[in-house]
């Protein structure tokens, strides 16, 4: 490395352009390097999510109107399950910490890279194996997943359909996001730059670090449930089917004891990117650092014991209903510290809304209708008039696309320079977060009217008097769908027409904004020596000089 | 350079204390001792003991764990950090557990 030639020299040309033992193609499919490997998650994830959105764009024109429309009913049924698995297991689950967890974890710690490189590429391979497995079993067998994304028995089990293969697939992924946890885990714990104590290490990791640990601990328990379906298929063991001696609400259980922790492992990253950008363009520090990085670890813990409230009327027990509605209300607690806390650093600061912080104060309207609207389906008695209607489907997309939907778009800008050297177009990106906000309101606020009135979900045909909620929610997707493919089309095009990005273009002050735009090889010349907290602003020091 | 020799001397005499203190001897004693709790944990399912085979079952299956986990998994021998990482495990293990046993102890039978 030392033989003076420009492109081999890893401190003096960006990641893109340094040549190691592999060139072209190869050296990305081969490559250890986390950034590399970050922005393979970041291609594989975008692909996945076109296809979910595509799906989900096929659905929502079905339903424009009573009655069949573009499709036949089974081809709806699979429609909405493939939508489902997609988006949870391919686009969402390993969302934020695949992509800017890879190529920004051990930027912001003062690392050179992950704890095991290696591991972290086989991560993306079984990620990719596991994809491809859920394609094989679209055509093979007896034809296309019609559970929904659930699995639940006993249905599961019944259906001729190719479930033991696509079960088998979501198997696969969970090793994939396993061995992410473990590595982000070794890497906090050994990889810290000197002086890098954990209550200096930026909120995004503190975020990846609590959802590292959800990873590890809960998906063992999906692991183990998806297979009893296989075996329950294959074998006939008799765990969940009632005709057998089995429970089908234990399968429930052992579903969401792994499913609601999952919610955390989708939003507490996008927690931690909001805690980076609100900091940034508000010039302040952060409000209350300990509690903000406590509460991940608060969330991570309360969200493994609330799994019940997905399962208010299917017969469990009296008590338990009233503990797990109980414990579900706790969870509002260390979320509403984060949000007091974001709000506290945005008072009296000198904030510019550029696209991210858009995108963030987007977050916080949207994200506030879903946590809110939580809280009606977290208490039984009105949980119980709204189970399984349309209500659910709106309160969960707020959720789940209002924070990791809409924070991968703004860590998407925030991140752009540093990732690409490039700057994208501030106006166009700003519309098209409008359009995107318009459209996302529009799209799923009506299914919250609907359902409350009785339109059940996942149902191909619908009375005449849910007909204008369904065309407002379908114009609705039509306009959200603009907006993200002007959102797209304006990062490609910024990708190679895009002013040339300087070290620190939002006034950043985490670690990665200290180095070059794209980062060198392997991140720093020397590893810096850590002497105050991630988000201090020194500003008289910068200006005067 | 001469700390790293230093370190690398230190750590080969660790492994050899390790595998002084835990020979053959106490790996066969160990299995030994889980295809005993396995015989009796079939013995005791066959005995109807109603509800009380499923908390032997539990304290049974938790001595086999106790075992594998220290010997087999040398986390006897292992440095405070991993205790700490097992036992947070277990704490999410046994939370999960008790309260899914809130519903299973007390649900209403189907008349
Ligand atoms: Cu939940």
């Amino acid at each position: 490395m030392a033989n003076g030639i420009l492109a081999t020299d890893p401190n003096r040309v960006s990641f893109y352009e340094y040549e190691g033992k592999h060139k072209g193609i190869l050296s990305w499919l081969l490559s250890t390097d986390h950034k590399r490997i970050g922005l393979l998650y970041l291609i594989s994830l975008l692909a996945f999510f076109a296809v979910g959105v595509t799906l989900g764009f096929l659905m929502r024109l079905e339903m424009i109107s009573p009655g069949p429309t573009i499709m036949a009913p089974n081809t709806y049924n699979s429609v909405f399950t493939l939508h489902g698995v997609i988006m949870v297991f391919l686009f969402i689950l390993p969302g934020l910490p695949a992509i800017f967890g890879n190529f920004f974890l051990p930027i912001q710690i003062g690392a050179r890279d992950v704890a095991f490189p290696r591991i972290n590429l086989l991560s993306w391979y079984l990620y990719l194996i596991g994809g491809v497995l859920a394609i094989v079993s679209l055509f093979t067998g007896g034809g296309i997943m019609d559970t929904g994304w659930t699995f639940y028995v006993p249905y599961s089990i019944r259906t001729t359909s190719n479930i033991s293969l696509s079960v088998f697939a979501a198997f696969v992924l969970g090793f994939s996001s396993i061995l992410t946890a473990v590595n982000f885990i070794t890497t906090a714990h050994r990889m810290r730059a000197p002086g890098m104590t954990f209550f200096r290490m930026p909120l995004f990791v503190w975020a990846l670090y609590s959802t590292a640990w959800i990873q590890l601990l809960a998906t063992p328990i999906l692991g183990i449930t998806l297979l009893l379906i296989i075996a329950e298929r294959m074998l006939g063991v008799g765990i969940f089917d009632p005709n057998l001696g089995g429970d089908p609400i234990l399968y429930q259980h052992m579903f969401w004891i792994y499913s609601h922790p999952a919610v955390y492992i989708m939003a507490i990253p996008a927690f931690g990117v909001v805690s980076e950008i609100i900091p940034t363009f508000s010039k302040k520090n952060i409000f209350g650092y300990t509690p903000v990085a406590i509460s991940s670890l608060a969330i991570a813990f309360v969200g493994y014991l609330v799994w019940g409230h997905h399962m208010f009327s299917s017969g469990i027990s009296d008590i338990s209903r009233l503990i797990f509605s109980l414990l579900t209300f706790l969870v509002a607690i260390p979320t509403g510290v984060k949000v007091f806390n974001w709000v506290a650093t945005m008072y009296k600061g000198s904030i510019t809304v550029k696209t991210p912080m858009l995108f963030v104060l987007f977050f916080i309207v949207i994200f506030s209708i879903g946590g809110l609207t939580g809280l009606v389906l977290g208490a039984i008695n009105t949980d119980i008039h709204v189970t399984d209607t349309y209500f659910v489907v709106g309160h969960f997309h707020y959720v789940m696309f209002g924070s990791m939907g809409i924070l991968l778009f703004a860590g998407l800008h925030y991140w752009f320079p540093k990732m690409f050297g490039r700057m994208y177009h501030e106006k166009m990106a700003q519309v098209s977060a409008w359009i995107f906000f318009v459209g996302f309101n529009l799209l799923y606020f009506p299914m919250f009217i609907m359902g409350y009135l009785g339109m059940p979900r996942r149902y191909y045909d619908y009375l005449p008097e849910f007909t204008t909620y369904h065309v407002i929610a379908t114009v609705g997707s039509w306009i959200m769908i603009t907006g993200m493919i002007i959102m797209f089309a304006n990062l490609i095009r910024s990708l190679y027409t895009g002013a040339k990005a300087t070290e620190n273009p939002w006034g950043g002050t985490t670690l990665e904004w200290k180095i070059p735009s794209p980062p060198p090889l392997e991140n720093f010349r020397e590893i810096p020596v850590i002497t105050e907290g991630p988000y201090e602003h020194h500003f008289n020091k910068e200006e005067n000089t | 350079m001469k700390d790293t020799t230093r370190d690398t001397k230190a750590l080969e005499r660790e492994l050899e204390e390790e595998l002084h203190s835990t020979g053959y001897g106490t790996y066969i004693l160990v299995w030994l001792g889980l295809i005993g709790l396995t015989a009796i944990t079939v013995t005791v399912a066959g005995l109807n003991l109603g509800s009380f085979a499923l908390i032997a079952a539990l304290i049974i299956a938790t001595v086999k764990s106790a075992l594998v986990v220290n010997y087999f998994m040398h986390i006897k021998f292992d440095t405070p950090i991993f205790k700490i990482f097992v036992t947070i495990c277990i704490i999410v293990v046994l939370t999960i557990f008790i309260i899914t046993f809130f519903d299973y102890l007390y649900r209403e039978p189907l008349i």
